[in-house]
């Protein structure tokens, strides 16, 4: 009986597998019969089901072809997530990959093995348009896979342009400076100096996340080191992230509500002058102009500081990108190239920015936020103008400890030391690196 | 599914020669193939599940690759600090939980079965949260508990008394949680001892006020070794419900703030959440083992001395 039914379950499941894999050869089937012997071809643009990404895509679309009359594009939408993945490397592997398809850079890239699946595009015209970082993320030294779509944002630290103002602060570009910064504010008693919500406790991660820059400033290997059990948090100088967060409960500088707080209370925290400032990812500017627009101009934006005011800069988290698979080739490939090419245009940005509001800066030279973004985004376009950014490390190891935040948030709360926190976080790491199959672990 | 699977069986057991013997060994008014849907069920959603889970509990696994590691999960499992935290907190949890709920429900259980005033709906007034969800519960009193405008500490404010962060304080959060526990579990004891009150044969009463026994030495002499049956059930109740309790512990602190009101079942969620499937599976093997280990000889202990008296 057991038997029974298990083999019964085995064959409807090998039936379902078989009834999709059909489906997906007859959706291509269908899809290459177009007409490019005329010169008019049309390209079937793959992106992910959310709401926003559609819209943006679609319009993407519609102008394109405005412009380019000779060439179709058709928005396809995929899952989001773990399901969207499997979509992508099947349709991948079996070569039966939409015309041009939208992704994610970094690391999730990488398991795309891009070298043997995707079109380097590494000699087109317009291939130094494009941010450094953002090559790395999409092939660095490989070749260049894709284009940007959508913003870079970044981990840094949010505050109150008042209160700065009325106090006579300067910008910290050192720790040093930061606390200094801090304990006038929290003399003055006008605000809480640094918001922490551990009622989201995801948000504990900025002192962590956010300071990669200063880790990369003192060892630019580090996240090769990392990734190849080399390089620990519990060593400098990775392990300030989490003396800093210890420094900052000891001094006393947090809100006094922090332990419950949420991270909609903090983004209106330092909209209101409540608290001054807030490490916190730029894509903030989305809740602030949902829960307080009025604040736009009075929430500003600095990299978190480290021990050198010369490698002051930015830890940036770069967007995802269009990728052309290998499995696109003749007039297609050449349309597909001129859609790319097409994306990266100024034009093709403003598309971007009026679809769905912007997060940080464009990684495109001569792409310009519109003049009325958040100032959170505007205050970070200096740092990317004098290349004063570093990857967040999730773009340069696939490795990230899933436990970082409960352990960020018992640091910030004083329940264990910054090193037995970055120990903590070390054994994560590990734990991760072996249920990904990493050699060396 | 069920209608699917009856007469198959049947005209499978038709087919099949009889089996006189095991007919008479079991002396069952039933036929055989009576008990084999329950059977399949306790077999494929049961048995089967429990048996694989030992296996990969000694592997490193993901839904398409399994690598067999040896005992490495339980090595990692008892080497890392949050999750021997998390073992701790886990008993502490269960007997605060435990004897509480022993000693308010006994008390309870005394007070609700003597001659007051609207018994019947105090009765009711007490087992109440029994019967909410437990989410609820937890969502509720996370907000009631909120150290910073919530109404519990907006009351004790009101008389003069700086209220402690009930869930945000590392030392008190998990005792905050149990004390919900055992807010709500509390009337199920109560009921318990309040059946077990009843069933005690007033004649020994009756017997003992001859003999010039007061109250306390009714209580002491009669009721309680009388209500030995109830305070068993009781305390196993609330042990097991303590040793694998997640639900409310989840709702309030998610284990936090950091790891100081994890417990054995709320570690193995996150592990399962970040995708550590092995060190998850072998985490439940070692609940599985701990409340084998706690219960079945306590069990037999206490139902023993029962026999015994």
């Amino acid at each position: 009986m057991v038997s029974r039914t298990s083999r019964r379950s085995v064959v409807a499941i090998g039936a379902g597998g078989l009834a999709l894999s059909l489906a997906l050869v007859g959706c291509s089937a269908g899809g290459s019969d177009s007409d490019s012997e005329s010169g008019s071809a049309t390209l079937s643009y793959l992106v992910d089901n959310q709401e926003s990404t559609v819209k943006t895509a679609e319009a993407l679309a519609k102008a394109f072809t405005e412009k380019n009359p000779d060439i179709t594009v058709d928005v396809e939408t995929r899952p989001q997530g773990a399901d969207g993945d499997n979509v992508i490397k099947t349709r991948l592997a079996t070569g039966e990959m939409s015309d041009v398809f939208a992704y994610n850079s970094g690391s999730l890239l990488e398991a795309l093995t891009p070298q043997s699946t995707l079109v380097d595009l590494s000699g087109e015209a317009w291939a130094d348009k494009l941010d450094k970082n953002f090559i790395n993320s999409v092939g660095g030294d490989d070749g260049l896979y894709g284009v940007p779509m959508g913003q870079a944002m970044a981990g840094a630290v949010l505050y109150n342009k008042a209160i700065y103002e009325e106090l006579g602060l300067e910008i910290p570009t050192t720790w040093e400076e930061f606390l200094s910064n801090s304990e006038a504010i929290k003399a003055s008693g006008k605000a809480a100096p640094i918001v922490q919500t551990y009622g989201d406790t995801w948000t504990s991660q900025l002192f962590v996340l956010g300071d990669f820059n200063n880790v990369l400033a003192e060892d630019p290997d580090w996240a090769e080191k990392y990734t190849n059990n080399k390089a620990k948090y519990v060593d400098q100088p990775a392990t300030a992230g989490f003396e800093h967060l210890q420094e900052a409960f000891e001094d006393q500088l947090f809100n006094e509500d922090f332990a419950s707080a949420t991270y909609a209370d903090g983004v209106t925290m330092v909209a209101t002058g409540a608290g001054a400032q807030y490490p916190m990812l730029t894509f903030a500017a989305s809740q602030l102009m949902t829960t307080n627009p009025e604040a736009k101009d009075a929430v500003g934006a600095f990299p978190l500081p480290g021990p050198d005011a010369d490698t002051n800069g930015l830890t940036v988290w770069m967007p995802g990108a269009v990728y052309i698979p290998k499995s696109t080739e003749g007039a297609k490939l050449e349309a597909a190239k001129k859609f790319v090419e097409w994306l990266v245009t100024p034009e093709s940005c403003d598309i971007q920015s009026e679809t769905t509001s912007p997060q940080g800066p464009f990684v495109v030279e001569g792409c310009d936020l519109p003049d009325d973004v958040p100032a959170i985004v505007s205050d970070l376009q200096p740092y990317f103008d004098d290349e004063k950014t570093n990857l967040a490390l999730e773009f340069l190891s696939p490795i990230k400890g899933p436990a970082l935040e409960q352990i960020t948030v018992a640091v910030g709360s004083g329940i264990t030391s910054a090193a037995e926190g970055a120990a903590q976080y070390d054994e994560d790491v590990k734990k991760q690196a072996q249920q990904l199959g990493i050699e060396g672990w | 599914m069920t209608t699917a699977t009856a007469p198959a069986s049947r005209s499978r057991d038709d087919v099949s020669p009889p089996r006189p013997a095991l007919r008479r060994r079991m002396k069952s008014s039933y036929p055989t193939w009576f008990f084999i849907p329950a059977g399949v069920f306790y077999v494929v959603l049961f048995l089967v599940p429990t048996i694989a889970s030992f296996y990969f509990s000694l592997t490193r696994w993901t839904l398409f690759e399994v690598d067999f590691i040896g005992f490495d999960n339980f090595v990692r499992f008892f080497q890392e600090p949050q999750l021997v935290q998390g073992f701790l907190n886990t008993f502490i949890y269960a007997f605060v939980t435990s004897a509480s709920k022993v000693v308010l429900g006994l008390l309870l259980g005394v007070f609700l079965s003597s001659q007051i005033i609207a018994r019947g709906f105090l009765r009711a007034t007490i087992f109440f949260p029994v019967l909410v969800s437990t989410i609820g519960v937890g969502i509720l009193f996370k907000v009631l508990m909120d150290p910073f405008g919530g109404p519990i500490n907006e009351i004790l404010g009101a008389v003069g008394i700086q209220g402690p962060a009930w869930l945000t304080d590392p030392s008190i959060a998990l005792l905050s949680v149990a004390l919900v526990d055992i807010w709500k579990g509390v009337g199920l004891a109560a009921l318990i001892y309040i059946a077990g009150m009843v069933a005690i044969p007033q004649e020994y009463f009756e017997a003992a006020k001859v003999d010039g026994a007061g109250a306390w030495h009714n209580f002491r002499h009669i009721t309680l070794p009388l209500l030995r049956p109830a305070t068993v059930t009781v305390v196993l109740l609330s042990l097991i419900g303590g040793l694998r309790s997640f639900d409310l512990i989840w709702a309030m602190t998610k284990g936090g703030p950091g790891f100081t009101s994890d417990v054995l079942a709320s570690v193995i969620f996150k592990q399962y959440q970040a995708g550590f499937f092995g060190l998850s599976t072998a985490g439940n093997v070692v609940l599985f083992v701990v409340v084998a280990a706690i219960i079945f000889p306590l069990s037999w202990w206490l139902n023993r001395k029962g026999d015994e008296q």
